[in-house]
C-alpha cells in the first residue's frame, strides 16, 4: 500500500512539474507585460505540431525537439508583431476577447493544415520502457525526464531572473513598468523577447506532451484552464509561485483521483461512489483555489506592485 | 461599382434567408453534424462516406435527385437546434441525418419527428430512443450505443478472463458503455471506474489498475481520450502486465495511426471492419479510399450505410419520401440494401439487429490495422427492444 | 453623443422587435423567429453581465454558472412532473408561475453565496475565483445522474405552462421572451442612471475615495452581482424552454466566454452594445457559414472560424468602444 501512495505522489509531482512547463511561460508574460493570452495553448500545439511533424519527416526525437523550438519562436513573433504588440496599453477585456479569437484562428488553420485526425508521435526508444525508483516504484522513464525537464526549466529561469541583465530588467518591469522606460531599456523590444520566450516554454512543454498525450487540435485548452489556476494560486508573476502552484494542483488532482473513490466507497455503494467521486475530483482543485483565494487573496507569493 | 457591391450583399441574404430556391424538385436531405474541435473526424467521415453513396450513383440515391445540406453543429445543442429548425422550415428536409453526439440527438431528433419527418442517426443512439421513446421515424443504423460494448463482454468471455477492470469517462455514452459489457460478461467485475471527460493525465488511474492487479482490463475512452491512455498504458508497461479488450471507437484506425506499434495485439469488437468479404464492402473501401485518399474509418462505413438504406427505400417508393410516409417507412424498415457489414436488419424498435466481430491490431506494410479473428455474436440486437412498444 | 439619436434608434429597435414575427412571416421564413428567440433570451444575460463588466468594473469569468441554475431549475422540475416523482418531498411542476420566479429566486441565492465570498478578491484574481465558482457547478451538473449527467436532459411535456399563453406557440414563445427582456433592459436603465448607479461608477472608476465617504463598496458590489446573477438565471430559465433540453454545456467555461465576448464586442458600459454585440456574434456564428457559401468560398465556408477570428481580432483593435462606439460615436 505504501507503495501504491509513494507511486501517486510520483505522479502528482510529475502531473505538477507538467503543467510548471506550461505555466511558466503564462506567468510570464502575464507577470511582466500584464497581458492575458489565452492564446497560450494554442503556442502548446504548435509546440506539438511542429514536434510530431519533424520527428515524422527526420526520425529523430532529438532533432525535432530541437527544431520545434524555433518554429514556435517564429509563430510567436508573428503573433506579438501582429496582434499582442497593440493590445499592451488596452485592459485585460480586449485581450481576452483577442485572444480568444486568435484561438479560434489557430485551431481552424490547423484543421485546414494538417487534418482533423490526431498526429502519430512516440517515445523514443532510448526514453521508453521503466526504471526502478528506490527500489520500490517502478516508473516510466519518460515521465521522469519530464520531471527532469522541469526542474531544468525552472533553474534556467531562476539564474536569469536572479542573476542577468535581462532578469534585472524583467523583474523592475514587473513590479514597476515606468521605471524600466525610464532606465532607456527599449521596451518595445523586450516585450517582443520575453514573449517569445514565454511562447517557447509552452511550445516545449508541447513538444515534450506529445509522446504522452493525443496530438490534435486544441490539445492546449483544456491545459489552459488549469494553468490559470496554478499560477493563481501560485501569485501571478512569480515563478516559485508557479512551480509551487503547479505541483500543489499536479498532486491534489491525482491524489483526488486515486483515493477519492476509496473513501467514498466506505459510505455508499460501488455505483453511487464512483460516479459521484469522479464529479468530486474534478471540482477538487477549483475549490483548492477558492479556499486560497478567499484566505489569500492575492495567492500564496504575490508580486509587490509598485505603480 | 457600389451598384454591384449591393446586389452582391442582396444575393447572399437572399440566399441566406431563402435557400437555394434553383433546387427546388430534390430530395432535401439535411445533415447536422460535427465538424469542428478534437471529435471533427468522426462527422468528417460520416459525411465523406454518405457523400461517397451519392457520387458513385452520379448525384442521386436510389434513382432520386438528392441536395444534402451539411452543417456543423459545433457540438453545441443550442446551435444544433437552430440548424434543424432552419432545415425542417426554410429547406422542407424530409430526412434528417448526420447527428454524432448523444448530447445533440435529443434536441433535433424529437423537432424532426414532431414535424413529421424521418430522422435516421448514422452514429449516436442513445438508450431513451431505443425504448420507451422508440418512434416509427426513427432509425438508428450504426448500433444502440450499449451493443458496441456488449459485444466486447461477449469477446472477453470467449478469451476466459475471470475478472475485469472497467473504466470509462464520467458521461451517459461512458455510463452505458459499463452497463453494456457487464450486461454479458461473466466474470467479476473488480472496480468500475469513472474518469473525467477530456482528461489528458491517466497515471493515478494507471498506478490503480497495476495495484489491483486484474485479469483484464476494458476501457471505453473515445478519441484523444483513448489515445493519450494508449500512449500511457504502454509506457507503463501495463500492456504486458493486464491485458486489454476494447470496443471499437477505442481502436478505430486514427487511433491506431497516432499511437503506433503499441497497440499490436489488442483484441476489440467491432461490427464492421476492412476485411469483411462482401462484394459491397470491397466496393466501399475501394471508392472511399480513390476519392479521398485516405483509409475509411467505422464512422465512414456508417455514413455509407445510412445513405445506401436510404437510397433503397427511395428506390422502392419511386423518390416519394414524406408524400408516401407509409411507404418509406415500410421500405426503410425492410432494409433491402447490401450493408457493408455483412447481414443486417432492424429490430422491432428501429435499431439493428447485426453480427459481431472479433478483432485484432495488426501490422502490415508499415500500417496498423485491424484483422478480424472471428465472429462474436450473430444476429444481435439490443436491451431495450422490449421497453419499446412498436 | 446625440441624445435624441440614441433614443430614437431604442425605440426603432423595439417597434423593429415586435414587429419582426410579422415579418418574417411575411417572408415566409418563420423559423427565423427562433433564432430571434435565441437572440433575445442571450442579450438578457450579456446585459445582466454587463451590469458587473462595464459598470462596475467586476470581470466575471463564472457568468454562465447562473444561466445553468436557472436552466436546470426549470428542467428538473420538468423532469419530476413528467416521471410523476417527488425531489425531497416537492412534486416537479411545468406551470411558469413556479418554475420562472424559483429560477429566479435560485439563481439570487447562488449569486449571494458566489458574490460573498468572490468580492473578497479583486481584478485577475477576481476573474479566476468566478471562474472556479463557475467550473465546480459545471462538475456538480456532470455529476447530477438522475438528470443525465453529462448529456443532459429533454423536457418531453413540452415548455412551461402559464394561463392565457401557449409557450409551446413559437410566436407566443418570442412575445414572452422579448417582454422579459424589454423589462429588464428597462430596469436596468433605472437602475444605471439611479443613485445606485452612480455609486457603482464611482467603485469601477476609484474604489478607494467611496470607503472614506462612508459607502461599503462591498454591499453594492454584491447588490449589483446578485441583480446580474438574477438576469442570467431568468436568461437561462428561459433558454432551457427554448430548446426544450438542459445540459451542463450551458455552464460551460467557454459558454461564460461567449458572455465577456458579446459585452466587449457590443460595447460594455452601454446596455444597447451587449446586446448589438449578441446580435452580431450569433448571427455571424449561424450565417457566417452559409454567407461564405453562397459566396463560393466552399472550403472556408466549413472552416467559417478562419474568418470569424480575424473578424473579431479587426474590431478588437480598431473599434475601441465595440459596435457602440461604431454607430452611436465616441463614447456616452
Amino acid at each position: 500500500m505504501t507503495q501504491l501512495y509513494l507511486e501517486q505522489l510520483l505522479n502528482g509531482i510529475q502531473l505538477g512539474m507538467f503543467l510548471f512547463l506550461v505555466s511558466a511561460g503564462l506567468t510570464l508574460v502575464f507577470g511582466f507585460m500584464n497581458v492575458i493570452n489565452l492564446a497560450h495553448g494554442s503556442l502548446f500545439m504548435i509546440g506539438a505540431y511542429a514536434m510530431a511533424l519533424i520527428s515524422g519527416m527526420t526520425g529523430s526525437f532529438l532533432l525535432a525537439l530541437i527544431l520545434s523550438l524555433p518554429v514556435v519562436a517564429l509563430s510567436a513573433w508573428v503573433i506579438e508583431v501582429v496582434i499582442i504588440s497593440r493590445l499592451y496599453t488596452r485592459d485585460h477585456l480586449d485581450q481576452v476577447l483577442a485572444t480568444f479569437a486568435l484561438i479560434l484562428f489557430i485551431n481552424e488553420g490547423t484543421t485546414i493544415l494538417f487534418g482533423r485526425t490526431p498526429l502519430f508521435l512516440d517515445v523514443p526508444p532510448l526514453l521508453s520502457g521503466s526504471v526502478s525508483l528506490f527500489g520500490v516504484v517502478s516508473y516510466p522513464l519518460y515521465r521522469i525526464t519530464i520531471i527532469g525537464a522541469g526542474l531544468a526549466v525552472a533553474l534556467i529561469l531562476w539564474i536569469i531572473i536572479a542573476k542577468t541583465r535581462l532578469g534585472m530588467q524583467i523583474r523592475a518591469g514587473t513590479t514597476n513598468r515606468e521605471t524600466v522606460e525610464q532606465l532607456g531599456v527599449n521596451i518595445t523590444r523586450l516585450n517582443t523577447m520575453i514573449f517569445v520566450a514565454g511562447a517557447m516554454f509552452a511550445g516545449f512543454a508541447g513538444a515534450l506532451a506529445g509522446p504522452l498525450t493525443s496530438v490534435e487540435v486544441g490539445m492546449g485548452e483544456n491545459l489552459l484552464i488549469l494553468c490559470f489556476v496554478c499560477i493563481v494560486i501560485g501569485g501571478i508573476g512569480s515563478i516559485r509561485g508557479a512551480l509551487l502552484g503547479a505541483i500543489t494542483i499536479g498532486v491534489v488532482d491525482t491524489m483526488g483521483r486515486a483515493f477519492v473513490p476509496d473513501i467514498l466507497v466506505k459510505f455508499l455503494n460501488p455505483a453511487a461512489a464512483s460516479g459521484i467521486s469522479a464529479g468530486l475530483s474534478s471540482m477538487l482543485i477549483y475549490l483548492l483555489m477558492i479556499v486560497v483565494l478567499v484566505v489569500r487573496p492575492t495567492g500564496l507569493f504575490p508580486v509587490a506592485r509598485g505603480s | 461599382m457600389k451598384q454591384k457591391k449591393f446586389s452582391l450583399i442582396a444575393g447572399v441574404v437572399l440566399s441566406v434567408i431563402g435557400g437555394a430556391a434553383a433546387l427546388a424538385d430534390d430530395l432535401k436531405i439535411g445533415m447536422i453534424t460535427t465538424l469542428s474541435g478534437s471529435a471533427g473526424y468522426l462527422g468528417q467521415d460520416v459525411r465523406d462516406g454518405f457523400l461517397l453513396a451519392i457520387q458513385e450513383e452520379g448525384g442521386t440515391l436510389g434513382g432520386t435527385d438528392v441536395d444534402v445540406l451539411i452543417e456543423d453543429d459545433g457540438r453545441k445543442p443550442e446551435n444544433g437546434r437552430a440548424i434543424a429548425e432552419r432545415f425542417l422550415e426554410r429547406d422542407g428536409v424530409e430526412i434528417m441525418t448526420g447527428i454524432i453526439f448523444s448530447n445533440i440527438s435529443p434536441v433535433v431528433a424529437p423537432l424532426t419527428l414532431r414535424a413529421g419527418r424521418f430522422y435516421v442517426t448514422p452514429n449516436s443512439a442513445p438508450s431513451q430512443f431505443a425504448g420507451k421513446k422508440c418512434h416509427e421515424n426513427y432509425f438508428a443504423v450504426a448500433w444502440q450505443n450499449d451493443s458496441l460494448h456488449e459485444s466486447a463482454g461477449l469477446y472477453a468471455n470467449s478469451m476466459d478472463y475471470e475478472n475485469a477492470y472497467i473504466l470509462a469517462p464520467n458521461y451517459q455514452a461512458g455510463k452505458d458503455a459499463l452497463a453494456g459489457f457487464k450486461r454479458y460478461f461473466k466474470g467479476e467485475i473488480v472496480a468500475e471506474v469513472y474518469t473525467q471527460l477530456g482528461q489528458t493525465d491517466y497515471a493515478a488511474e494507471i498506478a490503480k489498475i497495476r495495484a489491483a492487479k486484474p485479469a483484464m482490463l476494458f476501457h471505453f475512452l473515445p478519441g484523444g481520450m483513448g489515445i493519450n491512455f494508449a500512449k500511457q498504458y504502454d509506457q507503463a508497461g501495463m500492456n504486458d502486465e493486464v491485458p486489454l479488450v476494447v470496443a471499437a471507437p477505442s481502436a478505430d484506425i486514427n487511433i491506431l495511426r497516432a499511437v503506433g506499434a503499441s497497440m499490436v495485439g489488442i483484441p476489440n469488437s467491432s461490427h464492421w471492419n476492412h476485411d469483411l468479404e462482401n462484394a459491397a464492402n470491397t466496393a466501399f473501401i475501394a471508392g472511399f479510399e480513390a476519392e479521398y485518399g485516405r483509409s475509411p474509418t467505422v464512422y465512414a462505413s456508417q455514413g455509407y450505410d445510412t445513405a445506401k438504406l436510404i437510397a433503397s427505400a427511395l428506390a422502392a417508393t419511386g423518390g416519394k419520401v414524406t408524400a408516401d410516409m407509409d411507404g418509406f417507412r415500410a421500405a426503410m424498415k425492410a432494409a433491402d440494401f447490401d450493408s457493408v457489414r455483412g447481414p443486417f436488419k432492424f429490430n422491432k424498435n428501429n435499431h439493428p439487429i447485426q453480427n459481431w466481430y472479433g478483432r485484432v491490431v495488426v501490422e502490415r506494410d508499415g500500417q496498423f490495422v485491424n484483422q478480424i479473428t472471428g465472429t462474436i455474436v450473430e444476429n444481435h440486437g439490443d436491451a431495450y427492444a422490449d421497453e419499446c412498444s412498436m | 453623443m446625440n441624445y435624441t439619436h440614441y433614443s430614437r434608434f431604442l425605440i426603432g429597435s423595439c417597434i423593429a422587435l415586435i414587429l419582426l414575427p410579422w415579418l418574417f412571416q411575411a417572408m415566409g421564413s418563420s423559423y427565423l423567429i427562433s433564432t430571434a428567440t435565441r437572440l433575445v433570451i442571450f442579450a438578457i444575460a450579456a446585459v445582466s453581465l454587463d451590469l458587473l463588466i462595464g459598470y462596475t468594473g467586476l470581470v466575471s469569468f463564472g457568468h454562465a454558472a447562473f444561466l445553468g441554475v436557472g436552466a436546470y431549475t426549470v428542467g428538473i422540475l420538468s423532469f419530476h412532473a413528467y416521471e410523476e416523482t417527488t425531489l425531497m418531498g416537492f412534486s416537479g411542476t411545468l406551470s411558469g408561475l413556479i418554475a420562472i420566479p424559483l429560477a429566479i429566486v435560485l439563481s439570487a441565492l447562488v449569486a449571494l453565496i458566489i458574490g460573498s465570498l468572490s468580492l473578497r478578491t479583486k481584478g485577475v484574481y477576481f476573474i479566476m475565483i468566478t471562474l472556479s465558482f463557475g467550473q465546480m457547478l459545471f462538475f456538480l451538473f456532470v455529476s447530477l445522474e438522475k438528470y443525465g449527467g453529462d448529456d443532459g436532459m429533454m423536457m418531453f411535456d413540452g415548455r412551461n405552462t402559464l394561463p392565457g399563453l401557449n409557450l409551446n406557440d413559437r410566436i407566443e414563445f418570442y412575445y414572452f421572451c422579448l417582454a422579459w427582456f424589454i423589462l429588464f433592459f428597462w430596469f436596468c436603465t433605472r437602475l444605471v442612471r439611479s443613485k445606485f448607479g452612480r455609486t457603482l461608477a464611482a467603485i469601477r472608476q476609484n474604489e478607494d475615495r467611496l470607503s472614506s465617504i462612508g459607502i461599503s463598496d462591498y454591499w453594492s458590489k454584491l447588490q449589483i452581482f446578485v441583480i446580474a446573477g438574477v438576469g442570467a438565471g431568468l436568461a437561462g430559465a428561459l433558454s432551457a424552454n427554448h430548446t426544450e433540453f438542459v445540459s451542463p454545456d450551458i455552464t460551460h467555461w467557454t459558454r461564460s466566454g461567449d458572455l465577456m465576448i458579446v459585452v466587449i464586442l457590443g460595447g460594455m458600459g452601454t446596455l444597447i452594445g451587449p446586446v448589438l454585440g449578441t446580435f452580431l456574434f450569433l448571427l455571424l456564428e449561424e450565417f457566417l457559414p452559409l454567407i461564405l457559401h453562397s459566396l463560393g468560398f466552399d472550403l472556408l465556408s466549413e472552416h467559417w472560424r478562419f474568418v470569424f477570428g480575424p473578424i473579431l481580432i479587426l474590431i478588437v483593435l480598431y473599434a475601441k468602444f465595440g459596435l457602440y462606439g461604431l454607430i452611436f460615436g465616441r463614447m456616452r
